[in-house]
């Protein structure tokens, strides 16, 4: 179980990497669920392209497609996307713990050194 | 979306925060994420020189980094290279992840500016389990049956 989230995540954060894909994500969030034919007209590039990404997509588990009739439309999965927040949230707990640390190592080191100079010390 | 930026003000002028970002005994003082000891630490603070932090968790397991100085600019900037590694060699292959800290002077004291970017790489090899991510999983379960 841990390897298939591994992976998971992996493949989540691989298809992030991509700006065209992050805004496609982006506007799925907005929009809820858009046609493929839709989704393509903001982006500079061809239709190929964006069905690329649709499928990067698709393979990180990130969207799904549905078919009515000749019109694919695309949908967000929240599910992966929820784990690489996750993900990253507890990576900034992390940092932040340390962080935390520093100022208040750095503060008291501050107080040792007496009133604050406006010219630096020379070392 | 793969990274992350936190900021903090800090009551000490930006000359001493950047001792404490750089110098191994203020390395010692804070680079643990937890209460957990800093056992090596090693620094050659110049463009092209490189840092080697060794900590052990309160769990017991035994974290390392090290990363190559890419920007040195005292005391206002710093930028660095970043990855996990056991005894000096790389943990897995795979692409570097970019620490940058930016130290603004301020009437309190100092601004810091915090980024490490990249992350996808950290988030690839923490899913393989040779991150730190197991040992924060012990930490938070240990915390947590502590409080309850």
């Amino acid at each position: 179980m841990v390897k298939f989230q591994g992976s998971q995540l992996d493949r989540t954060f691989a298809a992030l990497v991509d700006p065209t894909r992050r805004a496609i994500l982006a506007r799925l969030d907005l929009e809820g669920s858009v046609s493929i034919g839709e989704l393509a007209r903001p982006f500079a590039i061809k239709l190929p392209a964006v069905m690329k990404h649709l499928d990067v997509l698709g393979t990180a588990g990130l969207i799904t497609r549905s078919k009515t009739g000749r019109t694919v439309t695309v949908r967000l999965a929240p599910e992966p996307m929820k784990e690489a927040m996750d993900w990253l949230r507890r990576y900034e707990r992390f940092w932040s713990a340390r962080l935390g640390r520093l100022a208040a190592y750095a503060e008291a080191e501050e107080a040792k050194a007496g009133p604050m100079k406006t010219v630096e010390d020379t070392p | 979306m793969t990274s992350l930026t936190l900021v903090r003000r800090i009551a000490a002028r930006p000359s001493i925060v950047f001792e404490a970002l750089t110098t191994p005994d203020g390395i010692a003082c804070w680079w643990g994420p937890d209460g957990g000891p800093v056992l090596v630490a090693e620094t050659d603070v110049r463009v092209g020189g490189r840092f080697r932090v060794r900590f052990r968790m309160l769990d017991g397991s035994e974290h390392e980094s090290t990363g190559e100085y890419i920007e040195v600019v005292k005391p206002t900037r710093l930028a660095m290279s970043w990855r996990w590694t056991h005894g000096g060699e790389p943990v897995e292959a795979g692409e570097e992840s970019r620490v940058e800290i930016d130290l603004r002077p301020i009437d309190t004291g100092t601004e810091l500016t915090f980024t490490h970017s990249r992350l996808q790489t950290e988030a690839s090899r923490d899913s393989h389990g040779r991150g730190w991510s197991g040992s924060l999983d012990k930490l938070e379960r240990y915390l947590a049956t502590r409080s309850a």
